[in-house]
């Protein structure tokens, strides 16, 4: 039970099972967003989101305004993409993302007037339909690291019985803030989101859940959970113990329903929706405003980096460029990441474009970088215990070694969600994830023989 | 590359506990002191140098057996000292050094490093090495030293379980209780044994589920053979080396059950044939064989108890069932 002096709010109705307690690092929670100049110049990857890559539908040579359409498919899952800036296309070609894959991208220069394209206007929205058609428009992808395409999230067939929207403002990885600042700076806007979502999509309730170790939100929240377009108290605030990986999309539908999300499944199966805060938040904007998704904040943070603060970057902005915007490195950095610490991706360097779903530009010095050496596995069974989906990483481990095909199906290795809660607890520094990353490739190679 | 120097680019998770397997076996070497204190006030200074062998030996044989097999050392795991030290308290004090030797090596070089190191052994390695030298040095291993007796002249006396309760010569539960009575140097104190237990499940070192099944077993049964008599029940959770085993063997990682209905399992089946041993044979070996049985059932019992994934409906794990059987 987790107390909070107000009245009316919800603790987990099934609290999460194992899962590891982090130091929160969150040292920039007070820190409001600041809004960055704009780049000299930004590269936009057409591939932003889980699905099909966009093909570009500009050419070199053209200029471009904020928020015009620079990138399209007509693949199903996928997501249009916009300019961030105002300018001229100076490259359109290859290049290497930061997970190593190679993947177009439109260059361009910009002419530093952040000129919105003259065709935005606020699309106009009365149905389910409408909705679904004007959020595929605007381009948003899962703000909370994920970037799934939400238009196919949100169209839900009428027979899945869809009745609870889960709003994800838990922000359980260490460092990140942004989640946090947007219900501190943006309440209006989630405020507004929640309600459109829960009329046009025929949510039964509205649950936003919110960790611990963020008061300040619980007051804001709260506010919106009793507002007076709540007629009928669906509209609820549940405050949820502090503790990795609250916010994974499994987790979220447990603390909020006690529904499981079978293995292989997705919460649209158990009538559940999760959004990201900051998602929803951008949904309202893109209703009043019609300006698409060409910027996003993140939180530059870690002990390489020498003003930490939470900033807002047009997409496609080099991170060496929003690095040096917060005072540059303080330290040299040994190790930098995309996203949070527990699953966030190491990069090879500081030339590389930000993205749609970046949450976090994170980087350590030496000492935070260098971790537990790794020693023989003593059985302790921590990595079963931490696990929140019930699995036995070093069963699984053992079974990948020797290729035990049956036992890694019984195992079940492919519900894990590489949260890292296993190789974070593990006392012997073993790299679990990668384990479990390995096996999952075993079990498909060898199940296809 | 940033400022000419190469990044580090390593999978996820990029935050690890501060837990490591030293840090555990520190613990676990912490919660054996109250125990070392205690046998030392109780049989005398030499249980110094039987530790201090055993444990030389242990860490010794650890050091060798791997520079033979050409693998990388663990010494400094600290998982040699302790079983050196389990395998001290597990012995009387008048045995000759050699023999606590001997025991060491069985102990790292049989039944841990023939297995492939920490986290391998079949069986726990202090418990298999006080079997075979019960076996190979019956005498040596049976020669009680009457507490306290070092003060003035050492002599030798029984054990509480071999002379039986409310016979004559049976100490009383108080001295039970304070380790004032015949038996190997580390099991005899209650107090201190039970300390180092309560410290390590504080310390989650280990969880309480085998101690409790385990004690609460043998609790359970003798209360039935006593017919009720908890002066019994008493006598045989302090007697022999319940305690010792429970909490502190019993307990060993690689050689238990990893999930805690696993172990539950485990600390009954261990409590069930630790009773039955005492009641129906003629040894007073009851805890050490019960456990070492009981190891050699555990990967049966890891495979029953595969927790089924998040989320597997309840039907389907009827339906998953049928079809493995």
């Amino acid at each position: 039970m987790v107390k909070t002096h107000m009245a009316g709010v919800l603790s987990a109705v099934k609290k999460v099972r194992g899962g590891v307690k982090v130091h929160h690092h969150k040292n920039t929670a007070e820190s409001e967003v600041v809004r960055m100049p704009a780049p000299a110049k930004v590269v936009i990857p057409m591939q932003q989101h889980i699905g099909a890559p966009c093909e570009p539908v500009v050419q070199v040579g053209d200029t471009v305004a904020v928020g015009q359409l620079i990138g399209d498919t007509d693949k199903f899952v996928s997501a249009p993409i916009h300019s961030s800036v105002s300018g001229v296309v100076t490259a359109i070609g290859d290049i290497k993302m930061p997970n190593g894959t190679l993947s177009k991208a439109v260059t361009i220069e910009s002419d530093g007037e952040m000129r919105l394209w003259e065709g935005i206007e606020p699309p106009h929205v009365e149905t389910k339909e409408d909705l679904i058609k004007a959020v595929r428009t605007s381009g948003l992808v899962g703000l909370g690291g994920a970037g799934f395409p939400t238009h196919i999230k949100l169209n839900f067939p009428a027979d899945k019985n869809i009745d609870t929207l889960v709003v994800n403002a838990a922000e359980c990885e260490p460092f990140i803030t942004v989640d946090y600042r947007e219900c501190m700076e943006n309440s209006w806007d989630i405020l507004s989101g929640v309600y459109l979502l829960k009329d046009l999509l025929g949510f039964k309730q509205v649950i936003i859940a919110v960790e611990d170790n963020k008061p300040e939100a619980f007051k804001v929240l709260k506010s919106i959970a009793d507002h007076s377009l709540d007629k009928h108290d669906e509209v609820k605030l549940m405050v949820l113990e502090s503790k990795y990986p609250q916010g994974a999309e499994k987790m979220m539908v447990q603390s909020a329903t006690g529904r499981r999300v079978p293995p292989g499944k997705l919460p649209a199966d158990v009538g559940c929706v999760v959004m990201n805060v900051a998602s929803v938040a951008f949904i309202a904007r893109y209703l009043k405003t019609g300006k698409p998704l060409v910027s996003r904040s993140l939180t530059v943070d870690g002990s390489a980096i020498a003003e930490p603060k939470n900033v807002r970057v047009p997409v496609g902005t080099s991170i060496s460029e929003i690095i040096d915007f917060c005072g540059g490195f303080s330290k040299d950095p040994c190790k930098i990441l995309t996203g949070g610490p527990m699953m966030g991706l190491a990069i090879v360097g500081t030339d590389l474009p930000v993205l749609k779903q970046n949450n976090a530009i994170l980087a350590f010095a030496h000492d935070d970088a260098v971790l537990k050496p790794e020693s023989d596995c003593i059985r302790c069974g921590r990595c079963a215990t931490a696990c929140p989906m019930s699995l036995m990483p070093t069963n699984i481990v053992r079974a990948a070694k020797t290729k035990d095909v049956s036992m890694l199906k019984t195992a079940g290795v492919n519900v894990c969600m590489e949260c890292g809660s296993c190789a974070f607890a593990c006392p012997a520094g073993k790299p679990l994830v990668q384990h479990m990353r390995l096996a999952k490739a075993i079990l498909r190679e060898e199940g296809n023989k | 590359m940033v400022n000419g120097k190469k990044l580090v680019v390593s999978a996820s998770p990029h935050l690890r506990s501060t837990q490591t397997t030293t840090r555990i076996m520190l613990d676990v070497i912490l919660s054996l002191i109250p125990a070392l204190i205690a046998a030392i006030f109780i049989f005398g200074p030499r249980v110094i140098p039987v530790t201090a062998v055993s444990v030389s030996s242990a860490v010794l044989a650890e050091y060798v057996s791997r520079k033979v097999m050409k693998r990388h050392q663990t010494i400094g795991d600290l998982s040699a000292v302790v079983t050196g030290l389990i395998l001290a308290l597990n012995l009387p004090v008048s045995i000759p050094y050699w023999i606590a030797a001997v025991g060491s090596i069985v102990a790292i070089v049989v039944v841990k490093q023939f297995f492939g190191g920490i986290g391998q052994n079949f069986a726990n390695p202090a418990i298999t090495a006080r079997i075979v030298l019960l076996l190979s040095f019956g005498p040596q291993m049976g020669n009680w030293v009457t507490p306290l007796s070092w003060k003035t002249a050492v002599t030798t006396s029984a054990t509480p379980l071999a002379v039986g309760y409310g016979n004559a010569g049976a100490p009383s539960l108080t001295d039970m209780f304070l380790g004032l009575r015949g038996g190997c140097l580390g099991e005899t104190c209650a107090l201190a044994l039970i300390l180092g237990g309560v410290y390590l499940i504080a310390r989650k070192v280990i969880s309480p589920a085998i101690p409790l099944t385990y004690i609460g077993t043998v609790a359970l049964i003798m209360l039935i053979a006593g017919k009720g008599d908890l002066g019994f029940v008493a006598y045989q959770i302090m007697g022999g080396g319940l305690l010792l085993g429970a909490f502190f063997m019993a307990t060993d990682y690689s050689t238990c059950p990893i999930k805690v209905r696993g172990k539950i399992i485990f600390g009954i089946g261990c409590g069930i044939i630790t009773s039955l041993i005492r009641l129906f044979a003629s040894m007073t070996e009851a805890v050490s064989f019960a456990i070492l049985l009981m190891n050699l059932l555990v990967p049966f019992i890891d495979r029953a108890t595969i927790p089924k994934p998040f989320g597997t409906p309840k039907k389907e794990k009827k339906a998953k069932e049928a079809a493995e059987k």
